[in-house]
């Protein structure tokens, strides 16, 4: 009864050159199939073969891997037929990497990208793969999905990419969809609505996956069946529900216990009460600026925050909601359209241009995506250098001596200095990105996103450095973040963004219990389960009374997603903004009480 | 270290590729000492027979006025290989200095190179050369400025074209917030990343040039007698296209091997380099 799996897997085995010469197995012996229209979740830390095996499923090995073993695909197989397998990748199967931002062309609309596999398959025509780009764009959720075509890859948010990016994968129709990482960059209600995409165009589609992922909570929603990898060995393999019930290996049990972190109880860092950092009333946007002086895309409206020298404040929210765009108006890259921006009492000029070296060096930003955000032409100490010249007049062998100091504050050997950055792996990267911040002395950094990108066990290791760094050099953070368990293990305060919107802000203490805005509980149940049928419930959650209402800025943003919105308030004025009596602000209609209840 | 790297990248060439770097090699070789080695003069009237085949003497025969060919080859490699380089090198650093000024200067900026390079690249080349020689008369210095002007906006677009998506990335954003000025970003932080696209874009256009230069030439427009480049040294010799000389063969196979030659070595340059 059993037909022949779709995909089959035997003894793989992926050899690459070592570093001594002496070739090492980054794969070894893995053996799987999957039967059509099933998800298999490859799962383990950074390194431990996840990607290669993904990639040798296209006949692809990276860097002159030595690929061995029976891999079957359909009818293709790859001994002997790799030129076959080589032919099929691509139009029977396609692959979702983790960084969208890396793989889309910046000069080029994002329609014209996600077509592209289509046209060169020729499975349909110019037209016809339009109409369903438009169809998948809505399918995926996302917003005005006949137009947002038309945008460039930098007019749009990470999320938003990401999900362009699974538009071109399944743009042709796959048999076979590789999922690498999708979702680790995304923020959590992003992420839900992402997954349940996934899951319905993969059913839709009768598809067959293979999802690659650090994240056991995302695993157990999408896949039938796990397989755990540690340093290129199978540790695990079990369908979904008996591996999460029953562990049996004890690297598994690792891992479920590694997906609930524990914060690391941190010896409070006391914010001296002087502000820092004081944002008021602040209006921001893209575009040209109309007659009214509102810029074609608003995106901020009337954000105000504070930061205490020493503190550490927490801006989460969803994509696009915002963030960065407060992060680049404190840096001084886009100019407000009106609010302040002071440093220590001084009010900063709007853009970079009107600022004075001092200032600029007291602010610094560390974005989101290492891999971008350190030029590979450069060596890490040119480019460490080059802020030590420009900020500090550094030169030669003191230079050097900082360059070496820096390293060993981020603790990595004074050795990476002569390397260049695209030789690091994504942790380093980071670490290189922060050092560069660090480098200029600066009161306050902005960090965007330093930790989305990575995977659990690093990301809690940049965690443990931030906050050391803050301890020991008395350095204010803006971290951002749309993870609300990172921005816990960190920031003192925590504000909370909504489409440009401040809803609610307040010490961390206060996001563990109500009253939170409905926003933030949302926010907080979207952090997946540890429980295979979790994204199924999270579907089922309390329907929103004014859902088919137009968005608008008059009224509560949320307002089409709140299933706590009152009739004849919400629907006809601006909510106001609220002070509990535990001291944080909420910004909705609903008055503590109701919020607890 | 670097130089390890350039060795191992040759020894992966494709066959082809090596053909490539050693006819590139041989050509640079021969405009550097080709004055030096010639065996007579290059305007000097050596043998009584003209287009005479190949001989102990004249190794590759004699020309129309029984010149030596060999002597003039070598002589005219110089004048075509030593042009054109200077050609693509104004080319292209014009071409790429007004992408980097468009890329990181603001919109109005961008906007007004751009409409003036579209403008440019519209006249055709021969025509634009033909009315400014038949203006200011043939000479080496015009010759020159003509055909790298012809091959600005050409560079200028790809350029442009990379230097604009390159100049979106957070790493010029970071230094952007570091305050750093327009010169720095464009020739510190973008031009180092544009360094390998932009190879391919000159080799091509010292093709092109090569090509224009040979042409106008052979139009009567190029260097002007007793100077000659590979390209008058075909067109001087056409009469003696009926006997098949070598007078006039080897010159044409001189263009041909060496923008074979260019083309090869960057084809196999440029794929190696794709991951
Ligand atoms: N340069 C730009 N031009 C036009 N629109 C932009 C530009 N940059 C961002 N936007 C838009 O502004 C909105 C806010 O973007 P922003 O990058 O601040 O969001 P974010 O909260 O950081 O999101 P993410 O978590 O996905 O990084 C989004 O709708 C985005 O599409
Ligand atoms: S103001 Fe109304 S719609 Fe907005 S969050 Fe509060 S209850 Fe919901
Ligand atoms: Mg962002």
């Amino acid at each position: 009864m059993n037909p022949a799996p779709h995909v089959e897997v035997r003894n793989l085995i992926v050899t690459v050159p070592g570093p001594d010469g002496a070739p090492l197995r980054i794969v070894d012996d893995v053996s799987f199939e999957v039967a059509r229209g099933e998800v298999l979740a490859l799962i383990g830390e950074s390194g431990s073969g996840k990607t290669t095996i993904a990639l040798a499923l296209m006949g692809y090995g990276r860097g002159g891997a030595a690929i061995s073993g029976r891999i079957r695909v359909g009818d293709a197989t790859l001994d002997g037929g790799g030129a076959s397998l080589a032919a099929q990748r691509g139009r029977q199967i396609s692959y979702v990497a983790q960084s969208a931002a890396a793989a889309f062309n910046p000069a080029r609309r994002v329609i014209d990208q996600v077509i592209e596999p289509a046209l060169i398959h020729r499975t349909a025509s110019s037209g016809d793969a339009r109409a369903s780009a438009v169809e998948l764009f809505r399918a995926l959720g996302l917003p005005s999905p006949e137009t947002i075509g038309s945008r460039y890859p930098h007019e749009l948010s990470g999320g938003q990419l990401q999900r362009l990016m699974a538009a071109m994968a399944l743009i042709t129709r796959p048999d076979l969809v590789i999922f690498d990482e999708p979702t680790t960059a995304l923020d959590v209600t992003t992420q839900v609505s992402v997954l349940q995409a996934f899951r319905r165009v993969v059913r839709q589609q009768g598809a067959t996956g293979v999802y690659v992922s650090h994240d056991l909570a995302v695993v157990a929603q999408m896949a039938d069946q796990i397989l755990v990898l540690n340093r290129g060995r199978v540790r695990e393999h079990n369908r979904t529900g008996k591996l999460l019930a029953a562990p049996a290996d004890d690297y598994t049990q690792l891992l479920i216990a590694a997906a609930h972190p524990h914060v690391k109880a941190q010896a409070a860092v006391p914010a001296k009460p002087e502000p820092l950092l004081e944002i008021a009333g602040l209006h921001a946007g893209y575009g040209p600026i109309d007659r009214e002086g509102r810029p074609t895309l608003p995106v901020l409206s009337d954000v105000s925050l504070t930061i205490m020298r020493g503190a550490a404040v927490g801006v989460i929210g969803e994509s696009g909601s915002g963030k960065s765009t407060v992060a680049r108006v404190v840096a001084g890259l886009l100019a407000p359209v009106t609010g302040t921006v002071s440093l220590a009492g001084e009010p900063l000029a709007p853009t970079v241009s009107g600022r004075t070296r001092e200032q600029l060096r007291r602010v610094q930003i560390v974005f989101q995506n290492a891999d971008v955000a350190l030029n590979p032409a450069h060596s890490v100490g040119d480019i460490l250098g080059r802020v030590l010249r420009f900020y500090h007049d550094l030169r030669g062998a003191d230079a050097q001596r900082r360059v070496a100091e820096l390293l060993d504050l981020i603790r990595l050997p004074a050795a990476v200095a002569e390397r260049r950055c695209d030789e690091l792996s994504g942790g380093q990267k980071q670490r290189v990105n922060l050092a560069r911040a660090l480098a200029a002395n600066p009161d306050l950094i902005l960090c965007d996103e330093v930790t989305s990108a990575l995977d659990t066990v690093v990301r809690g290791a940049i965690l443990d450095l931030l906050a050391d760094l803050r301890r020991d050099l008395g350095v204010a953070y803006m971290f951002i973040s749309h993870d609300i368990a990172t921005v816990k293990a960190l920031c003192d305060e925590i504000v909370v963004l909504y489409k440009g919107t401040t809803v609610q802000s307040g010490r961390r203490e206060s996001y563990d219990t109500p009253p939170l805005h409905p926003y933030t509980d949302l926010l907080i149940r979207s952090v997946p389960e540890l429980r295979p049928g979790w994204l199924a419930d999270e579907t089922v959650q309390a329907a929103a009374p004014f859902a088919h209402m137009p968005e608008s800025t008059h009224l509560c943003r949320l307002l089409p997603r709140c299933p706590l919105a009152i009739s004849g308030r919400c629907d006809a004025i601006a909510p106001p903004l609220r002070k509990t009596s535990a001291g944080h602000m909420l910004l909705c209609h609903r008055t503590e009480a109701e919020l607890i209840g | 270290m670097k130089r390890g790297n350039l060795a191992r990248a040759i020894r992966a060439f494709p066959w082809s590729g090596k053909l490539g770097l050693a006819l590139v090699l041989f050509w640079i070789t021969i405009a550097l000492v080709g004055r030096l080695i010639a065996p007579y003069p290059s305007g000097a009237f050596v043998s009584y027979e003209v287009f005479a085949g190949a001989s102990g003497k004249f190794w590759f025969g004699s020309d129309f006025l029984g010149r030596d060919v060999l002597s003039r080859l070598l002589v005219g490699a110089q004048f075509t290989v030593g042009l054109s380089a200077v050609a693509v090198t104004i080319a292209v650093a014009l071409g790429t200095g007004f992408a980097l000024t468009a890329a990181v200067g603001p919109r109005w900026l961008d906007e007004l190179l751009s409409r003036a390079m579209d403008t440019l690249i519209s006249i055709p080349s021969k025509i634009f050369a033909l009315v400014l020689v038949a203006a200011f008369g043939s000479s080496i210095l015009l010759l020159t400025l003509i055909v790298s002007i012809t091959y600005v906006p050409g560079n200028f677009r790809i350029a442009r074209s990379l230097a604009v998506g390159l100049a979106r990335l957070d790493y010029v954003e970071v230094a952007r917030a570091r305050g750093e000025g327009r010169p720095y970003i464009a020739l510190v932080e973008i031009l180092p990343n544009m360094i390998r696209p932009l190879f391919a874009d000159i080799g091509l256009r010292f093709v092109f040039i090569v090509l224009l230069l040979s042409g106008l030439s052979f139009l009567g427009l190029g260097l002007q007698p007793p100077d000659a480049d590979l390209g008058s040294l075909v067109r001087e010799n056409v009469n003696g296209l009926g006997e098949g000389a070598l007078a006039i063969l080897v010159p044409a196979l001189a263009i041909a091997s060496l923008t074979v030659g260019v083309n090869l070595l960057i084809d196999a340059a440029t794929q190696g380099k794709v991951q």
